[in-house]
């Protein structure tokens, strides 16, 4: 028995092909970006360092040269050293592992419970939507930096105390985003569709909506993302640090700026520099990726 | 347009006692003793108890609750553990301080923003734009530190024209004091820019866009009463309401600012209360800052309904 093949059936091209030409035409764009670029080169740097930091440093972050405290850029010491004799230059490239470990994890974990959440309340809406609602713009009237000092003195200042308050509160933020986006989704047709087969209301979520509402999820996630090392840098200046001991831009500066107006600026000057750099990359990334989403 | 402020005033008063709620219960229902939290684990429980029995925390928790809500409804806040004064007179001062400092910020930044977003929208997709808009925006993401450490090396240390400190010395007029409220408020500026210019930007080039614009465009009256009769009128009236949403960014800039500079203010207050692990102050302190908040969105609703006939007139929802 043969099996007749039928060259000139009319091919369809199954849907899963379409989004990954789709996925592939959108990272062609944003290649093509110069800000996505830019920002890309400057979290790689970033990323480098805080993988391989500690070979890179010409010195070690961690010792102590007290007779050589707080001098001035040199030869020695290109960036200067700081208050204990350490090397700043080695401080700024280590300094960046602690804030890339935690600010993903706590981005991470609030765009998780901010999806389920914004899901769930989107798709159910009634009672528990809007009581849901309000509790969000309570947590929400109080800057996240004020409801993290509030955490910190409840639970201590570990960094998981650090990333959970993070987590909730930009979880919070996602939610709102994503309900907003699911509202509109739930309306059209192939979740009718789905509606009348039958299916249940987890996997119309999870399987017809979620597909639909990711990019708003991504852009909400790198935007937070530059957040998360917006807030975690500033609960470490404003002294509140996961770990003191360990080589952090924000705990740097934040123990050397009683010192600028002796005129040492180069103990403070150069970690700010590194935050700032960092987050504007993330931004520029968020925006590109933004733009992408937008076409 | 009454219904529409009622209905915000009763949303504005439910988020409220729910934030009431999540603080009490945030800061005292957490894991273990509130005093054995404050005094450290070496402290011994004479000690601990006392403190318990002196914060009331030894009472059951609907009781504190209680105590707590009904003393800040009639203005009794309590007496911070750390300084031993009255909460209220702490946060009174802090509240005055942060206001002139914030009203300064206020006072330079919106109308720069609003200019740097009308130059933008009248120099669509052109450099001029993109400097704005990307700078403005790069800028305001910075963390407050960053930028203020930064401007206190220029202006203060290096080109020596302000003072590094906040606080002119005692008994000084007023410019000496918004001499040296500047640098602090210039952090603030360029925390708010970014947002407040992109609104503008947004608002002037629908109004530039609107039909009502190529019809005065058409009728051949000059380019310059063009914008300002027709475009500007229409664009800049929401732009002020949307300053007052705002007022987040703004107190949760003030926290750094305030610590950087050291100047009494409810940020500086907020964090050093934290750092004290004074919770009366500390509980107190962040409902204010969550009043202040709500009042503020209240005002921009308030402004916002005024300015926009559709909501002015309209008679119910």
């Amino acid at each position: 028995m043969t099996v007749i093949e039928e060259p000139g059936a009319p091919i369809l091209i199954p849907t899963r092909d379409e989004a990954k030409i789709a996925r592939r035409e959108r990272l062609r764009l944003l290649f093509r970006s110069p800000t996505f670029v830019i920002g890309l080169v400057i979290l790689g740097f970033w990323v480098v360092c805080a993988i391989f930091g500690t070979q890179i440093a010409p010195q070690n972050p961690q010792a102590d040269d007290i007779l050589n405290k707080l001098a001035p850029p040199s030869g020695d010491h290109l960036f200067g050293t700081d208050r204990l004799g350490r090397d700043v230059l080695s401080r700024v490239i280590v300094g960046a592992r602690e804030i890339l470990i935690m600010a993903p994890l706590a981005t991470l974990l609030g765009t998780i419970l901010g999806t389920a959440i914004g899901l769930a309340t989107g798709y159910y809406r009634g009672f528990a939507d809007e009581a849901s609602m309000r509790l969000v713009d309570a947590l929400l009237s109080v800057p996240v930096i004020i409801t993290a000092l509030l955490a910190i003195v409840a639970l201590g200042p570990t960094r998981i105390t650090i990333i959970l308050v993070i987590a909730l509160v930009f979880g919070m933020i996602i939610t709102k985003t994503v309900r907003a986006a699911v509202l509109s989704e739930r309306e059209l047709d192939y979740v009718q569709a789905a509606r009348l087969r039958n299916e249940r209301g987890p996997y119309i979520m999870v399987a017809e909506i979620l597909p639909n509402v990711t990019g708003p999820i991504i852009v909400e996630f790198t935007v937070r993302l530059g957040y998360a090392i917006f807030t975690i840098a500033t609960l470490a200046f404003l002294g509140f640090g996961a770990d003191p001991s360990i080589p952090d831009w924000g705990t740097d500066i934040s123990e050397h700026y009683p010192f600028i107006s002796a005129g040492v600026w180069w103990a403070v000057l150069f970690a700010s520099l590194a935050i700032a750099s960092l987050i504007v990359a993330i931004n520029l990334i968020a925006d590109a990726i933004a733009q992408t989403f937008e076409r | 347009m009454g219904r529409f402020l009622l209905k915000r005033l009763g949303l504005a008063a439910i988020t409220l006692f729910l934030l009431s709620v999540l603080v009490f219960f945030g800061a005292q229902v957490l894991p273990g003793n509130v005093a054995r939290r404050i005094l450290g684990p070496f402290a011994d429980q004479a000690a601990v108890d006392a403190l318990n029995e002196e914060l009331g925390t030894d009472q059951p928790l609907l009781t504190q609750y209680w105590d707590w809500i009904s003393g800040l409804l009639t203005g009794d806040l309590g007496e911070s553990l750390a300084l031993g004064v009255p909460v209220g007179e702490l946060i009174g001062d802090a509240l005055v301080n942060s206001f002139k400092l914030a009203a300064l910020a206020f006072v330079l930044v919106v109308p720069l923003a609003i200019l740097g977003g009308v130059v933008a929208a009248l120099r669509r997709d052109r450099l001029t734009d993109r400097v704005i808009t990307i700078g403005g925006l790069s800028l305001a993401v910075l963390p407050e530190f960053v930028t203020g450490i930064v401007l206190i090396l220029v202006f203060g240390l290096w080109l020596e024209i302000l003072p590094v400190s906040a606080n002119a010395p005692p008994g000084s007029g007023f410019f000496t004091q918004i001499k040296y409220l500047l640098l602090p408020a210039f952090v603030l500026v360029i925390l708010l820019f970014g947002y407040i210019a992109r609104i503008t930007r947004a608002g002037t080039i629908e109004a530039l866009d609107a039909d009502y614009t190529r019809t005065a465009v058409l009728k051949g009256l000059p380019r310059r009463t063009v914008i300002q009769r027709h475009v500007l009128r229409n664009s800049l009236l929401p732009t002020i309401a949307v300053v007052a949403t705002q007022t987040g960014y703004l107190i949760g800039g003030l926290v750094v600012v305030e610590t950087l500079f050291n100047y009494p203010g409810m940020g500086r207050l907020i964090v050093t209360a934290s750092r004290q692990k004074d919770l009366p102050l500390l509980e107190a302190g962040v409902l204010v800052v969550g009043i202040v908040f709500l009042v503020a969105m209240l005002l921009a609703d308030l402004m916002y309904s005024l300015l926009n006939p559709r909501i002015r007139y309209s008679r119910a929802e």
